[in-house]
């Protein structure tokens, strides 16, 4: 290994050199001795220069004592002391390197896992020498497009279009083709800049050869990090620009091309986190069926001082100071995508306050920070809509009990919920609610359904769903991963109920509070329905929106928790489990809006709640310390039928939010006082590391 | 060439065809130059040639050396008959060169190793049949998966696959009895593969023969 390594250090530094990809320097990292041993050997049948090691935290190391060193770096996805996801961000965000993930495990949902979290390609085990041979284009495709991006967002144009066109990897890939590619596509580049250019100071920069050039690799520190993140939040995600980011930030030796590309990939993150809150928040319109105008864009200003990447301030929103929702960022997109899909529900976002979130980052691998990818997540909540219509016609009647009004879902879960098809941990959930809330196969969405049975009485919380729908936004992911519901739709109209509990008015019936609460994002039929039936505790949960990375399973299982079904007392609804909380911020400036932590203890639902204890885990984003908090829910089942299982074991460092409610023993009182009173600022988020309480599945709250 | 690890942890359930005890013995009196003691086997009847000007049978001059690659090559069809190593096997040993002489040996060496760690820790985990962690079974069956895959050990990866599948449904019984079928198949594998590698020394011995100064 020693040969290696020298051979690699004696490697070019920067640019790709003429015998492109011989020499190519990559970094193997794997527990296996085996597999490490074979891959070195077929690296270097490639004619690679191979590093390896077999722990990730010394492979890291190697990586930020020197950027340049590497050219690629392929790590399996199982090791014991690190997760290879997590690396994976860190080097795809610090170094911004290709990364290839290598693993036995070649199901979808782990390979989706593996893309979502940046990876550019994913190997199964055994690998062979062919498939090796191959990965060298992706370093060619990374370095292309981090060149056309800087030049881009140097210029203030979207760069994205170029990317989407980049993205396909058309590059020529001869060996030597991409040098010159690259140098002809600089200077068309460099042309189309001139003509519209406003404040290109330094397009004498870029008409030097970008491949000769050789640019000392900025690693973004947790610091720096933090920083950059700050003033993009001043200046709003949007319009952020590299230049006044810089300027902001001040810190030397960091240059305007470093601040675009960190920027490019940082808005990426944030468009990923928000399809999650989005699919997640279709989840919850699906049980809320209620208008979600209110979910777009708009209605995310509306919120007061919500945008991109500012906490969620209900301030706009509603009358009942509400707890700080965290303005996710992602949610934002999250929202804007819910109300495209949907809705009939008129999820009033005004009263945020009366919502709690309920972050539940019952996902295993995926911190919230994931996200779920894509937007064909509203696809999904658009089938789902339809068979939420047709659970809500069963949940009538089913679901009695006192609303929770505290129930505040991020319509992002529920949308998350349901839009997610890969959700399939919600479909635990799904199968507790008796009522048969069918959704249409996605996960998610039964625990739409579900929770719209448990309506509070409308009389309270009407007004206050309406809010959620805002706080959904956030990444309901929590819940998205890792939490095997089943499929009845049970889920949905769980998180309808939570959600409509804060929903103001469903559609007149007090059940519709329920459905709102989850949903409140487009599924308005759900809600309608649920509305239908009584609604019952929804009270106790809690949601936690997270800003962003709340799992969206998390929060429609806590919109479970809410859903109570039976009494009238919103302390006892909250017999929906645990709360779980999560918020993931997206910046360390988010940690004090962030969580809305629904610690829904009311675990124990009697009726078919799922008691599944859900300890969450608080996950931060590799980067940032305080950023995301995933939870990881674990759940055991106590009472629920359905089954649970949330085996992610996402620890990244967790970061506890302090909420008002902590797991175990929903207070319930204040859950109520918080949805109630506008003057309550904080509804208590509380994220604990373990929520221990009996978690039950969202479909628990029928 | 580095020591074989002997299937200690196996029945034994192999046995050698060929008398290497007595082979090397051969060997060693013959190369003595002292009176060539022969022991007749029928096959080696059937092969023999006149004696050379060494008085050693042909086969000795190292052209026995073609026996044992035939019998490797019959031991390699048997084993991918039976589904017991695959393609990756073979693209193991195209990576043993000049450079990496003993690779395979080396790499199904670690193999073993790793592999009886993991299956001893998976017996360990099922002892008890209320407190199985299923979800660190999985985790040890994943790790031995890839490397059973790697090295193209087929059936043992597919037996891990069934067992996979078990104790993902926490079904206990069936994780002890895909258990017992995993650490058979390891035991038959690791005896072949035992059995391989000392045809390949055997036939390295028979091909370092002929060059043998005494013998020219």
């Amino acid at each position: 290994m020693t040969v290696e390594e020298k051979r690699g250090i004696m490697g070019r530094e920067g640019g790709p050199g003429e015998n492109f990809p011989v020499g190519m320097r990559v970094l193997a990292v794997d527990d296996d001795p085996i597999c490490l041993k074979v891959l070195e050997t077929l690296l270097i049948r490639c004619q690679y220069n191979v590093t390896t090691t077999n722990q990730a935290i010394k492979a890291l190391n190697m990586l930020r004592e020197n950027r340049d060193r590497f050219d690629l770096v392929i790590s399996d996805v199982h090791m014991p002391d690190m997760d290879g996801f997590k690396l994976l961000e860190l080097v795809g965000l610090e170094m911004d390197l290709p990364v290839i993930m290598l693993s036995a495990n070649g199901e979808t949902k782990a390979v989706m896992k593996g893309i979502t979290h940046g990876a550019c390609d994913y190997l199964l085990k055994p690998v062979r020498i062919e498939e090796l041979k191959n990965i060298w284009q992706h370093v060619v495709r990374r370095r292309k497009l981090d060149r056309k991006e800087r030049r881009c967002l140097d210029n203030g144009e979207d760069c994205e279009k170029l990317q989407a066109a980049n993205s396909e990897g058309t590059q020529a890939t001869d060996a030597n083709g991409p040098v010159n590619d690259n140098g002809k596509v600089n200077k068309k580049r460099k042309d189309q800049n001139d003509e519209d250019e406003d404040d290109y100071e330094e397009a004498t920069h870029e008409s030097e050869d970008p491949s000769n050039q050789k640019k000392p690799r900025v690693v973004w520190s947790v610091e720096l990090h933090r920083k950059f993140v700050a003033a993009v939040n001043q200046l709003g995600v949007e319009k952020a620009v590299p230049k006044r980011i810089l300027d902001i930030m001040n810190v030397d030796k960091l240059t305007r091309e470093n601040v675009a590309s960190h920027l490019q990939k940082y808005r990426l993150y944030l468009k990923r986190l928000s399809a999650v809150a989005s699919q997640q928040a279709n989840m919850a319109a699906a049980l809320g069926g209620r208008d979600t105008s209110y979910l777009h864009m708009g209605s995310f200003n509306g919120f007061g001082n919500f945008h991109g990447l500012t906490p969620f301030q209900p301030s706009g929103v509603s009358n009942r100071t509400n707890p700080k929702l965290l303005g996710l960022p992602g949610l934002a997109p999250g929202m804007v995508q819910i109300g495209q899909t949907r809705n009939n529900t008129n999820i009033p976002m005004n009263d945020l306050s009366k919502f709690q979130h309920i972050a539940v980052p019952v996902n295993q691998h995926e911190n919230l920070f994931q996200g779920i990818p894509t937007s064909l997540e509203l696809d999904h909540l658009q089938q789902k809509q339809k068979g939420i219509n047709e659970l809500n016609n069963h949940l009538q009647g089913v679901f009695s009990g006192p609303s929770n009004s505290n129930l505040i879902c991020t319509t992002n879960k529920s949308l998350l919920l349901q839009g997610h098809q890969q959700q399939t941990q919600l479909r635990g959930i799904g199968n507790q609610p008796p009522v048969a809330i069918r959704s249409t196969g996605v996960d998610r969405l039964e625990m739409s359904s579900v929770v719209s049975v448990h309506l509070p009485d409308l009389g309270k919380c009407s007004e206050t769903w309406q809010n959620t729908p805002s706080l959904n936004a956030y990444g309901v992911n929590s819940l998205s991963t890792g939490v095997p519901y089943n499929d009845d739709s049970m889920i949905s109209s769980n998180m309808g109920t939570s959600l409509t509990s804060t929903v103001a008015q469903l559609h007149g019936n007090p059940l519709n509070m329920s459905s709102n609460n989850l949903l409140v994002t487009t599924q308005d039929s759900l809600i309608r329905h649920d509305m239908q039936c009584q609604t019952s505790s929804l009270g106790g949960t809690t949601l936690l929106m997270s800003s962003g990375i709340a799992d969206p399973k998390f929060l429609s299982f806590r919109s479970l928790g809410n859903v109570e079904q039976k009494s009238n007392d919103p302390k006892q609804q909250n017999a929906l489990g645990p709360n779980i909380a999560f918020s993931s911020s997206c910046n360390s400036t988010l940690s004090n809006q962030t969580l809305l932590n629904n610690v829904a203890e009311n675990q124990r639902l009697k009726n078919r709640i799922y008691n599944k204890k859900i300890d969450t885990i608080m996950i931060n984003q590799p980067s940032f310390d305080t950023a995301f908090i995933t939870q990881y829910a674990k759940t055991d089942k106590s009472h629920c039928d359905n089954r649970l299982t949330f085996c992610e074991d996402n620890m990244f460092g967790a970061s506890k939010m302090q909420g008002d409610f902590v797991s175990n023993n929903c207070n319930f009182d204040d859950l109520m006082n918080s949805t109630i009173k506008p003057e309550r600022d904080d509804i208590g988020f509380v994220v604990d590391g373990e929520l221990g309480s009996d978690l039950f599945s969202l479909s628990t709250c029928l | 060439m580095a020591s074989i690890p002997g299937p200690d942890a196996c029945p034994p359930t192999v046995r050698l065809n060929y008398p290497t005890a007595k082979l090397s013995l051969f060997l060693l009196l013959s190369l003595s130059s002292g009176p060539h003691y022969l022991i007749k086997k029928d096959r080696e009847r059937k092969h023999r040639k006149p004696a050379s000007k060494t008085g050693l049978p042909v086969w000795m001059l190292g052209m026995g050396a073609g026996r044992w690659e035939e019998d490797m090559s019959h031991l390699l069809a048997l084993l991918f008959r039976q589904g017991v190593l695959d393609e990756h096997f073979m693209q193991l040993q195209q990576l043993q060169d000049e450079s990496s002489p003993n690779f395979v040996l080396e790499v199904i060496s670690i193999y073993f190793r790793e592999s009886e760690k993991l299956l001893r820790n998976i017996r360990t985990l099922l002892l008890d049949r209320e407190c199985t962690d299923y979800r660190k079974i999985g985790v040890y069956l994943n790790h031995l998966m890839g490397s059973s895959s790697s090295i193209g050990a087929n059936l043992v990866r597919n037996v891990c696959v069934a067992f996979r599948a078990a104790s993902e449904h926490c079904n206990w019984a069936g994780c002890l009895r895909s258990l017992a079928v995993l650490e058979h198949e390891y035991c038959y594998l690791k005896n072949k593969l035992h059995e391989l590698f000392q045809i390949e020394q055997q036939r390295v011995l028979a091909a370092g023969v002929r060059y043998h100064p005494l013998l020219q």
